[in-house]
């Protein structure tokens, strides 16, 4: 469970036995409790424990890393790296690639290099956003239980996430936003709240081996309230497995937005989203026999997301791999 | 069928010389056994002796020519029966393992395979590996059992090894190991897990066997009194050198080395009992069950004298830490009440007002799993001062320095993760958190039970001059007779959930006692080699007296 750390707990004679000359001698010379130097281990800082684990990566994971860096330059700086505002509107409608709009322009006349690139900006962080309000949702219920563990809240919880998942979320999704109207805001907590589900599982079943500790029932014992433990006593144990969960959960919830965008119910226009990209140049598949450029429009954003998650991907089978704790 | 080559009692069957092991971490290889040599003839059994880290649990894996993962055997050479196990081929070493090589672990529950019974795992390496029909190595495996005083030895084999208690499982894995008859036989902490009145039989049915058979043995331990009942020589190891190499009655009558005296040290503390009737806490006839069920504590009353030691003994299952669980709030007593200070605590934990936490402070087993690994020493000190005193900033770190300084540590600790400190430096933590929040009274559970003997008796001595100091009263939960002798001063003993007999220190440790004090306290190895023989001769002279009244 513990990657970021493996600075600490030597649990093989092999690190036991990396230890300071002066303790050699602490029987002789009558036993002291500070010069006890045991098995300690210096600590790395943060910046060392980062450069280890980069130089440590394989070719896969620097591969994924890099992808998501270059995709979070392009959504940070949209603005300024795109050719043409998200929504100006050319009269050429359905343009060929050409040196004035590098993929050429789509049913209503607007670029796509440009739309592509503002569509990193918002696919990307509408899917970070709801992600994230996904891990506070789930993981804070996920936690709760796990401390409340076979309790009438866990019981509560439990089986409303069951009957909750019981449900095909896309769905669902479909449904909802049928129900409440397809906006952006809507679209975030609905996702969120049919995602946390999946986060409330994973959190209750790693808090559960932290609850159990000592340190927890120390904690209780000192009368600490509940939102103390959780916070302070069992999120920073359970770290680990979350954040590898947050890369997967973040390649789902990505997924979704484009599939309900090319149904047509998620990000609405003239927002540039790739989901509803391929929707509305999807047409021009068919004229692949003609211009080949032209079929290749509506896989441009097609590939965007496919190399997006499988970059995710890369990234969260390595620190799976380290959160795991082998060596091999 | 390994008989023709057995060799005669006082060969040389294994001879090491200068072992050099390392172990791989942080990036680079580390030596943990530095030249050690070891002679080990036919018939003898030698005792290998060290702290944990000390690598004796390496050493003794290399005698089979074998590495951990992350280990390896870097030079040196291993003469087993006249072949060096160093340039072996790993296929040939695995013909000698399991057949004239055999292992008994420490934790023989982790070492069963659930889903097969104990026969079929007893038999495995003799018939795959030796070819010897399956019904005779049954029916020898049975004869083992026998030898071993396993209860029902014709049927024991048929059962699962949950079905069996850990004494019992033990035995199991020594006959597991008896059964092809190997030459060598490595121990490593068979009887570590096990409580004291467990342990008895199953060493003196292990030294009988590996007698029986004219096996060859290298125990491996940290409790000298133990390895003096079983061993011919002993080899006292450090961080991977020897320290003293000597036979038993050498190395106990007359050790060398400071060190060696050490590893005896907690016997050497000794506290006068006192005399008090000021009870600061009472346990007053109270049952307790886990979800309903069997009851686990059965009439239980205990009174704490304030300002004293009260030390609670018994073996695992004896309901010493379900005790504590009902004196803190964790566990509520289905009948009866606990009293602190002539008031009666609200049973459960959450209707405790902070004051009353306050005062009960406890301290675990486990120094490891009772401080958050993620907190520094100034988060875990630190937050009983602010959550109890409302300390805050300056005025906390004053205290926390107080505190560390009581504890005999200092100011350089204070930024440290628990996986920093040593194992006796961590218990020192937990202590002080405990006197953070300025309690009248601490729950000891096993404190010291997870720690060297030199370690031991530094936290030992810390103990008991911060209850002179502080006028603290401990509640002191242990298995070990010799940590209640350097630290009581009125003892508790329990049994099945109840309490046995609760007196002051000279009263319950002199006759006459009843059956299970006697049992209990006459289990604790001593230093004398001679002890288990003793022992053993005694309770048969007085069962047989027994059933001669009969």
């Amino acid at each position: 469970m513990s990657t970021d750390k493996p600075d600490i707990t030597p649990s093989n004679e092999a690190e036991l036995a990396d230890q300071g000359f002066d303790e050699k001698e602490l029987a002789d010379q009558g036993y002291s409790a500070a010069a006890e130097v045991g098995m300690i281990k210096a600590r790395r800082t943060l910046r060392e424990n980062i450069w280890r684990g980069l130089k440590s990566a394989p070719p896969t994971a620097l591969f994924g890393l890099g992808v998501i860096t270059i995709y979070v330059f392009f959504a940070l700086f949209a603005p300024l790296l795109a050719p043409y505002g998200e929504a100006e509107i050319f009269d050429l409608s359905y343009a060929p690639w050409s040196d004035e709009f590098m993929f050429g322009t789509d049913q209503l006349g607007r670029d796509i290099l440009s739309r592509l690139i503002y569509g990193a900006q918002n696919t990307v962080g509408i899917a970070f956003i709801t992600t994230l309000l996904a891990f506070v949702i789930g993981g804070g219920l996920g936690i709760t239980a796990a401390i409340n563990n076979g309790g009438w809240l866990d019981n509560l919880l439990s089986r409303s996430v069951d009957v909750l998942m019981a449900i095909p979320s896309l769905i669902f999704a479909l449904i909802l936003l049928s129900m409440f109207g397809a906006n952006t805001l809507n679209l975030i907590f609905i996702i969120a709240i049919l995602d946390s589900t999946r986060v409330f599982r994973i959190a209750r079943a790693v808090s559960l081996n932290v609850v159990v500790m000592d340190y927890v029932e120390a904690a209780r014992l000192r009368g600490e309230k509940m939102f103390w433990v959780l916070r302070r006593e069992i999120l920073p144990n359970i770290m680990p497995p979350l954040v590898a969960e947050f890369g997967l959960r973040f390649c789902f919830v990505f997924l979704t937005i484009a599939a309900l965008s090319f149904l047509g119910v998620g990000i609405q226009p003239p927002t540039a989203d790739w989901g509803s990209m391929v929707r509305e140049t999807a047409g021009l598949i068919q004229f692949a026999e003609y211009d080949i450029t032209a079929a290749m429009t509506p896989m441009l954003p097609a590939a965007a997301i496919a190399l997006l998650t499988v970059a995710v991907n890369f990234v969260v089978d390595w620190f799976l791999h380290k959160s795991s704790g082998l060596k091999e | 069928m390994n008989s023709e080559r057995r060799g005669e009692k006082g060969e040389i069957l294994l001879e090491m010389k200068d072992i050099v092991i390392d172990g791989f971490s942080d990036d680079k290889w580390h030596e943990i056994v530095k030249g050690v040599d070891v002679t080990l003839r036919r018939g003898e059994i030698m005792g290998l002796i060290g702290e944990s880290g000390a690598g004796k649990s390496t050493l003794g894996l290399a005698a089979m020519g074998f590495a951990r993962p992350g280990c390896r055997l870097t030079s040196g050479t291993i003469l087993f029966d006249g072949s060096d196990l160093m340039t072996t081929s790993e296929a040939d070493k695995r013909k000698l393992r399991g057949s004239r090589i055999a292992y008994v672990a420490q934790s023989a529950a982790a070492s069963f395979n659930p889903a097969h019974t104990l026969i079929e795992q007893t038999v495995e390496a003799t018939v795959r590996r030796l070819g010897k029909p399956e019904a005779e190595a049954k029916a020898d495996a049975r004869k083992l059992y026998r030898d071993l005083q396993l209860p029902h030895p014709d049927t024991i084999g048929d059962r699962y090894p949950h079905q069996v208690s850990g004494g019992q499982l033990q035995r199991v894995m020594t006959a597991m190991a008896m059964s092809p008859r190997p030459d060598l036989i490595i121990f490593d902490e068979p009887t570590t897990a096990l409580d004291v009145t467990t342990q008895v039989e199953v060493l003196a049915s292990m030294r009988d066997i590996v007698e029986q058979y004219n096996t060859a043995g290298i125990y491996i331990t940290h409790d000298l009194a133990v390895v003096a009942q079983m061993a011919d020589q002993i080899k006292v190891l450090r961080y991977g050198e020897t320290i003293e190499d000597a036979d038993t009655r050498t190395m106990l009558s007359n050790p060398k080395k400071e060190y060696t005296k050490s590893l005896w040290s907690v016997r050497s503390i000794e506290k006068a009992e006192e005399e008090s009737d000021d009870n600061i806490l009472r346990v007053d006839h109270v049952d307790a069950s886990y979800g309903g069920g069997v009851k686990v504590l059965d009439d239980v009353t205990i009174d704490v004298p304030r300002g004293h030691t009260i030390a609670i003994v018994g073996e695992s299952g004896s309901g010493k830490s379900t005790t504590a669980r009902a004196i803190t709030g964790l566990l509520p007593p289905t009948k009866g009440q606990v009293l602190f200070n002539g008031t009666p605590l609200p049973p459960m934990l959450k209707d405790r007002s902070v004051e009353q936490l306050q005062k009960i402070q406890m301290i675990y087993q486990m120094a490891d799993t009772a401080m958050n690994p993620r907190h520094t020493v100034r988060d875990i000190i630190g937050r009983p001062l602010e959550f109890y005193l409302g300390l805050r900033g300056a005025e906390r770190d004053r205290r926390l320095l107080e505190l560390l300084e009581m504890i005999e540590l200092n100011e350089t600790f204070v930024d440290r993760l628990p996986a920093e400190l040593s194992g006796g430096q961590k218990q020192r933590i937990c202590i002080a958190r405990a006197l953070a929040a300025n309690p009248e009274l601490i729950i000891c559970d096993e404190v010291t039970s997870a720690l060297d003997q030199i370690v031991q008796k530094g936290i030992l001595e810390l103990l008991l001059r911060l209850q002179r100091e502080l006028g603290l009263t401990y509640i002191f939960i242990t298995h070990d007779i010799a940590t209640v002798k350097a630290i009581s001063d009125q003892i508790v003993v329990m049994l099945e959930g109840r309490v046995v007999e609760q007196g002051m220190k000279s009263d319950i440790l002199a006759p006459p006692f009843p059956d299970y004090t006697k049992l209990l306290l006459s289990s604790v190895p001593e230093m004398d080699p001679d002890w288990l023989t003793n022992l053993l001769a005694q309770r048969e002279q007085e069962g047989g007296l027994a059933s001669a009244g009969n």
